[in-house]
């Protein structure tokens, strides 16, 4: 789906701006950035897998990536003392060409490095150093685990991809992630399977801990729930399947005013595989630029600015303050 | 006629019920939560006990709930369709059993 189809539809399903005025019902209009704790940095679009619920529509075929200047731009963006965490994601993080030197130098900052990883990359030969590389500079690994269950986790993934994410999960066990006492943080991340909501992160955390334990040996630090966002890959999928409206609906329905006040745009940055800075991935992959008079760049970062941001909200905003809430560290409560 | 008794919408007026019994309404609730909150049994044990009694109640409010309930909570389908089981299983057997009365008619009535 184009991007203008995409606004389209957006614009369809919220006609009367719903989610603002939502946020106006709980004073919370026009919601603004409290800080910018974490810059979270798309470093290529680029990924091994074409999982079905991907919002940046991740493949082989992609080819774009965060320029080494830009690059550069983040580490300095990344200096100020306020920022505490670099969240590096994708697509596939591994297969930009320059992500070991990155990690080395945001390491180096002495601040909390983080990668989202789909775990199956792990086991290429091309990658396999990267469970070191992680290992060596103490970088926080967050791999995504849709369901403990396999069929389930294929039918999203890809088949074969399961086996292979508890083969790498095994592997960052075998070099102290997850164990505790190690300071090597390994995290998994849930996203439905469908189009329903995801269920209580405590249930789902014990329920993911004693499969994976019984079944293959495999332990981890935490589970983070994330809601399917109807944009991209999975926006498709809700269309193809006739379940667009009742998903809308039921994110809506789903509205918890307590979730607003923690969402995570008003604590992140995103950059954009061109350097550019949105309030959010989903803002990124809708190319909803940042509000006016914002710096557009990460070349032009300026922490004080940013930190007192509007926010620019449009009705996939409902997946984030749905039930417990959603970031990309799981639920908000 | 494209209206029906049962609409997909209707569950979303789920938490109206107590609208002209707003006291017996918010009893209710609170019941409702509390019992079908975790406590011994997990939120999990409870969605498939829930999904089961839906499904023999013929409740396709309840039925629509708890699938999805099951589904967030990463319970398989292998399960749902076990816990669907029991509650069949009961059902025939509760019917069953009371052919027990028939059986004691029949054999007090005949020569």
């Amino acid at each position: 789906m184009g991007l203008d189809e995409e606004h389209e539809l957006m614009d369809r399903m919220d006609q009367s701006d719903s989610f603002i005025e939502q946020l106006k019902v709980c004073a919370s209009y026009p919601l603004r950035a409290q800080s910018v704790d974490v810059l979270q940095i798309n470093i290529t679009r680029r990924c091994n897998l074409c999982c079905r619920h991907c919002h940046v529509e991740g493949s082989p075929d992609r080819t774009e990536e965060l320029s080494l200047d830009n690059l550069n731009a983040c580490l300095r963006a990344a200096a100020h003392s306020r920022i505490t965490t670099l969240d590096i994601t994708g697509g596939s993080p591994e297969m930009h060409p320059h992500l070991e030197w990155f990690l080395g130098e945001a390491a180096a900052m002495q601040k909390r490095v983080l990668v989202r990883s789909n775990g199956a990359i792990l086991l290429d030969d091309a990658y396999r150093r990267y469970l070191d590389v992680y290992a060596e500079h103490g970088v926080e690994v967050v791999v995504s685990l849709p369901n403990p269950l396999q069929d389930r986790t294929d039918r999203m993934r890809g088949m074969g991809v399961f086996d292979r994410i508890m083969a790498a999960l095994k592997e960052l066990n075998m070099r102290g992630y997850g164990s505790p006492n190690t300071g090597l943080i390994l995290n998994l991340v849930h996203n439905p399977v469908g189009a329903f909501l995801p269920g209580s992160q405590q249930a789902l955390e014990r329920e993911y801990r004693l499969k994976l334990r019984h079944d293959c040996g495999i332990e981890f630090n935490s589970l983070f729930c994330l809601t399917n966002c109807p944009v991209g890959r999975y926006l498709d999928f809700l269309k193809r399947s006739g379940n667009l409206s009742e998903y809308t609906d039921m994110l809506k329905q789903s509205f918890n005013p307590s979730a607003v006040a923690n969402v995570m745009c008003r604590s992140t940055i995103s950059v954009g595989v061109d350097g550019r800075l949105f309030d959010c991935d989903f803002n990124q992959v809708l190319d909803l630029s940042l509000s006016d008079g914002m710096p557009a760049h990460i070349n032009d970062f300026d922490f004080e600015k940013l930190a007192q941001r509007t926010i620019v909200v449009r009705s996939h905003c409902f997946a984030c303050t749905a039930g417990s809430g959603s970031s990309c560290q799981g639920v908000l409560e | 006629m494209s209206r029906q008794y049962y609409e997909t919408s209707d569950l979303q007026d789920f938490p109206n019920i107590g609208e002209f019994a707003p006291d017996q309404g918010d009893k209710f609730f609170e019941y409702y939560t509390t019992a079908t909150s975790a406590g011994k049994l997990t939120e999990r044990e409870k969605s498939l006990i829930a999904l089961a009694v839906a499904t023999v109640r013929h409740c396709p409010y309840c039925i629509d709930a708890y699938t999805n309930k099951c589904l967030s909570m990463g319970v398989s389908h292998d399960e749902m369709m076990e816990a669907i089981h029991v509650g069949a299983a009961m059902v025939a057997g509760d019917t069953l059993v009371h052919s027990t009365q028939m059986r004691k008619i029949v054999k007090k009535k005949e020569m």
